[in-house]
C-alpha cells in the first residue's frame, strides 16, 4: 500500500463515508453487532453468526451488516444497532440468534420496528 | 404466528407465570373461547418465559400487540366478553397504554443516554474497530496531519495546557505540563508509551477504548510525539486483553501500512513507530515507574522519584507516559481547539470523564459524563436507581486508591477537587455503587486484601504495613477486634501512606480512612458489640424471627437450605440456630421485615433457650 499524503486522507475519508454511512452506497440498511469483550462474553459471536446465516439464506446484498465495539450499557449486551436509510437508528438489547433473525425479517425486511427486543431510538450526543 | 385466526394470544407459560397460576387462566380462557363460539378465531400459545415475571401471569395479545398483566381466572369471562368479541381491550388489565408499548423511546428522552456526552467515546459502537478507513472517516488522522504539517510542539503543548486537560489514569496530574517537561529535556531518542494496564478491580474503561476505537489511542500518541519529540512507542497492555490487544496490533498494522505510523509520516519528516507491550497483569505495573521496568524486560517495581520519567525514563531516557483516555481525548482537543475543550467540565476539571458504573444500580455500564456533574444524577438518572428495592449506601471511587462517599455527600460534583475533599479520588473511573446489604468493614478489608496481594513487596511500609492492616481488619471482622483499634488502624494508615516509595502503598489506606470517616458505627458496632449489623460478617450475625412481625407465611423456611426454619402456617416461625449457616436466603426473602438480624452472642443465647425449653417439655412429659 503506497504512503498517505493529507489529500489521500481527506479522499478515503470521503470515499468510506458512503461505504459505512448508508447515504451514497446503495445500500438501504446497515446492521452494528457491538461485539466488545463483554457483548461476545453474553452472546455476540452467536447473534452475528444467525445473522450472517440470515442474510446467505435470503441472499442480502444491499444491507451492511459490520461490528463494533461496545455500546456502553453492557448490562444489556448483546446488543445491536440496526440503521434503516433515512431513519434514526434502532438499538437492540438482550439479543439472541432467535431475536435477531426476527428483527432481520420484521425490522430489515419488514420495516417495522421490532418493539419488544428494542432498547431506544436515536444517537448519543457527541462532543 | 399462525394465520386462519383472527386474534392470536399468547400466554406466558414461564416457570414464574406458571407460578403464579398462568395454567389456571389459560384454562379458563379455553372455557370461555369455547362457551362464546370463538375457539376458530382465537388461538390461544402458551409461550416461553417473557421475562416479566414479577407481573405475571401475563398474556400478549396480537395483532395489536397489547399487553395483559396479573391476570386471574376471574377476569377472564370479561376480558373475552370485552377484548375479543366487542373488540374493546380492558384497560384495567393492561400493562401499559397501548399507544405507549408501540412508541419506541428516543436517546433525547431517556436519562442514561441524554445526560451522556461522548468525546473519549465518541467512534463507540459506531465504526468497525478493525477498519482504519472507517476511524478515517471519522476525521481519524487528521489532528495527526495537523500536528505534523502544521503545527510546533510549542503550539501543541500550548494548546493541551490551555485546555486543561489532566491525566485520566488516576493522578489527574496535568498532561500539558508533563509534555512540556518533557520538551524541553535535551535527547536524541524519547519514548512515548501509554498505559492500558488498568488494575483497578471492576474498571473497564480503557479497555473498551482500545477494543472499540484502537486507532485513537495511535493517534493521541502520534500528538503526543511530536510535542515531545519521540520517535519510538511502546503501548503497555495487560494480557489479560486479549481483544484489545489484537484489535490494536491490527490497528498498527494498517497505520504501517498506510504511512501514518513509520518514517516520513504524511511526508512531514516526522517518524515514530509503536509496539505492544503485553504486561503479566500486575496492579503495580500500572504505576509509572514499574511499567517502565516491566517493559525494560525487568521485574515490575517501581523507583524512586526524581528523576521523573520526564527526564529520565525508559531505558533512562526521556519519557512520557500517558492513559489510553487522555490519548483518546486528544485529537478532538487538537481539531476543535482548547476553549471548545473546556466548553465543558469546571474550571479546573475540564472536558469529560468515562466511568465504568457497576454494582447495585440498574443501569451497568460505561459512561462518559462531563466533569461537575453531581453524583447523585450519575447514580439516579444514568444508572437507574438501586437494584431490588435495596437502599444506597455508598458509592466507591478511584478503586483501592479510593474511597467511599456516603449519601449525604451525593451532591459532590464530578470533579478532581471536590471528590478529594470528601477523602475518595476521581481515579482512573471506577464507580461502584454499594447498597444497604453490605458491610463497609467488609468493603475496606476487600481492597486491602487485593493490595496486599499486590504489594511488590519492594518497600517495607507497603509490603508489611498492608499486611499488618488487613490482619487487623480480619480480626474486626471475625470478633476479635478490641477497643482502640479505630484509633490504632488510623496511626498505621497514616504510616504507611507517608512511608512508601510509590502511589501503591501511598493510597492503599484511603479504602480504610475514608470508610472510618463516614462509617464509623460500623467498626463501633463489630468491635464492642461484635455486632455486623448488614449481616455479612457470619461470626458477628445472628438471624431471628420477629415473633410480632412474622405472618407465618412459610417463605422463608422454603428458601432455606438447611431446613433450619419451622413453624406452623400463620404462626410465627423460628430458626434453629444450629443448624443455620447464616447464609442471608430468608433475610433476603422475608417481605415483612420479619428476619432481624442480632450480633454473633445471641446465637449462643438462643440456642442455650432452646435448649432449655427442651429439657422442660421432657421433664413435663
Ligand atoms: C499502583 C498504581 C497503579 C496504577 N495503575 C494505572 C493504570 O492501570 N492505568 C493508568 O493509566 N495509570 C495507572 N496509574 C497511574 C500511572 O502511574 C500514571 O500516573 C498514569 O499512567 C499517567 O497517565 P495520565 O497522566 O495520562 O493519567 C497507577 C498508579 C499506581 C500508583
Amino acid at each position: 500500500m503506497p504512503k498517505l499524503t493529507v489529500d489521500d486522507l481527506k479522499k478515503i475519508k470521503e470515499e468510506y463515508k458512503s461505504t459505512f454511512t448508508l447515504r451514497e452506497g446503495g445500500y438501504r440498511a446497515k446492521i452494528t453487532v457491538h461485539m466488545g469483550t463483554c457483548g461476545i462474553a453474553a452472546g455476540a459471536r452467536e447473534v452475528m453468526n444467525a445473522l450472517m446465516d440470515e442474510m446467505a439464506k435470503e441472499n442480502i446484498k444491499d444491507v451492511i451488516v459490520t461490528n463494533s465495539g461496545c455500546a456502553g450499557f453492557c448490562s444489556r449486551e448483546p446488543m445491536a444497532t440496526v440503521e434503516m436509510l433515512n431513519h434514526a437508528p434502532v438499538k437492540y438489547q438482550l439479543l439472541n440468534p432467535e431475536k435477531i433473525r426476527r428483527i432481520f425479517k420484521e425490522h430489515v425486511q419488514g420495516g417495522k420496528v421490532v418493539d419488544e427486543f428494542a432498547l431506544v431510538a436515536g444517537s448519543e450526543t457527541s462532543y | 404466528m399462525e394465520t386462519g385466526y383472527r386474534v392470536n394470544l399468547m400466554i406466558c407459560g414461564g416457570t414464574g407465570c406458571i407460578a403464579s397460576g398462568s395454567l389456571k387462566v389459560k384454562h379458563a380462557l379455553q372455557e370461555e373461547l369455547a362457551k362464546r363460539g370463538l375457539e376458530k378465531e382465537v388461538n390461544l400459545v402458551l409461550t416461553g418465559c417473557n421475562g416479566f415475571c414479577a407481573q405475571g401471569p401475563i398474556m400478549t395479545v396480537y395483532p395489536e400487540g397489547i399487553f395483559y398483566e396479573k391476570l386471574k381466572p376471574e377476569d377472564i369471562p370479561v376480558l373475552v366478553e370485552e377484548h375479543f368479541l366487542k373488540g374493546r381491550p380492558v384497560e384495567r388489565l393492561m400493562y401499559k397504554e397501548p399507544e405507549k408499548k408501540s412508541t419506541l423511546p428516543v436517546m433525547k428522552d431517556i436519562p442514561f443516554f441524554n445526560l451522556q456526552v461522548l468525546r473519549a467515546l465518541r467512534n463507540k459502537g459506531l465504526v468497525d474497530p478493525e477498519k482504519i478507513e472507517e476511524y478515517i472517516a471519522r476525521d481519524g488522522y487528521q489532528a495527526a496531519a495537523k500536528v505534523l504539517l502544521e503545527m510546533t510542539p510549542e503550539q501543541i503543548i500550548k494548546e493541551v495546557k490551555e485546555s486543561g486537560l489532566r491525566g485520566r489514569g488516576g493522578a489527574g496530574f496535568p498532561t500539558g505540563l508533563k509534555w512540556e517537561l518533557c520538551n524541553r529535556v535535551p535527547g536524541e531518542l524519547k519514548y512515548i508509551l501509554c498505559n492500558g494496564d488498568e488494575g483497578d478491580p471492576g474498571a473497564f474503561m480503557d479497555r473498551s477504548v482500545m477494543e472499540a476505537d484502537p486507532h485513537v489511542v495511535l493517534e493521541g500518541m502520534i500528538i503526543g510525539a511530536k510535542a515531545i519529540g519521540a520517535s519510538k512507542g511502546y503501548i503497555y497492555v495487560r494480557a489479560e486483553y486479549p481483544l484489545a490487544v489484537q484489535r490494536l496490533q491490527l490497528a498498527i498494522d494498517q497505520a504501517r501500512a498506510y504511512g501514518l505510523l513509520g518514517e516520513n509520516i504524511l511526508g512531514s519528516g516526522f517518524n515514530l513507530d509503536i509496539e505492544i507491550y503485553q504486561g503479566a497483569g500486575a496492579f503495580v505495573c500500572g504505576e509509572e515507574t514499574a511499567l517502565m521496568r516491566s517493559l525494560e524486560g525487568k521485574r515490575g517495581m517501581p523507583i524512586p522519584r526524581p528523576p521523573f520519567p520526564a527526564v529520565q525514563g525508559l531505558w533512562k531516557k526521556p519519557t512520557v507516559l500517558n492513559n489510553v483516555e487522555t490519548y483518546a481525548n486528544i485529537p478532538p482537543l487538537i481539531l476543535h481547539g482548547a476553549q471548545w475543550f473546556r466548553s465543558l467540565g469546571t474550571e479546573k476539571s475540564t472536558g469529560t470523564k468515562v466511568f465504568a458504573l457497576t454494582g447495585a444500580v440498574n443501569n451497568i455500564g460505561l459512561i462518559e459524563v462531563p466533569m461537575g456533574i453531581p453524583l447523585r444524577k450519575v447514580i439516579y438518572d444514568i444508572g437507574g436507581g438501586i437494584r431490588k428495592g435495596k437502599k444506597f449506601k455508598a458509592v466507591q471511587l478511584g478503586g483501592p486508591s479510593g474511597g467511599c462517599i456516603p449519601e449525604n455527600l451525593l451532591d459532590t460534583p464530578v470533579t478532581y477537587e471536590d471528590i478529594v475533599q470528601t477523602g475518595a479520588i476521581v481515579g482512573s473511573g471506577g464507580m461502584v455503587v454499594i447498597d444497604d446489604s453490605n458491610c463497609m468493614v467488609s468493603v475496606a478489608k476487600f481492597f486491602l486484601e487485593f493490595t496486599t496481594d499486590e504489594s511488590c513487596g519492594k518497600c517495607p511500609p507497603c509490603r508489611i504495613g498492608t499486611k499488618v492492616l488487613h490482619d487487623k481488619l480480619v480480626d474486626i471482622t471475625e470478633g476479635r477486634g478490641q477497643p482502640g483499634d479505630i484509633e490504632l488502624l488510623q496511626d498505621l494508615c497514616g504510616d504507611v501512606i507517608n512511608c512508601s516509595l510509590c502511589g501503591l502503598g501511598q493510597t492503599a489506606p484511603n479504602p480504610i480512612l475514608s470508610t472510618i470517616r463516614y462509617f464509623r458505627d460500623e467498626y463501633e458496632s463489630h468491635i464492642h458489640d461484635k455486632w455486623c449489623k448488614a449481616g455479612v460478617c457470619r461470626t458477628l450475625t445472628t438471624f431471628y424471627v420477629d415473633p410480632e412481625t412474622c405472618k407465618g407465611c412459610g417463605a422463608c423456611a422454603r428458601v432455606c437450605p438447611q431446613k433450619a426454619i419451622s413453624g406452623e402456617r400463620k404462626k410465627p416461625h423460628e430458626i434453629n440456630q444450629e443448624l443455620c449457616v447464616k447464609c442471608r436466603s430468608c433475610y433476603e426473602t422475608c417481605k415483612f421485615g420479619a428476619l432481624k438480624i442480632g450480633p454473633g452472642r445471641l446465637r449462643g443465647e438462643l440456642i442455650a433457650r432452646a435448649r432449655e425449653k427442651e429439657l422442660k417439655g421432657v421433664e413435663q412429659a
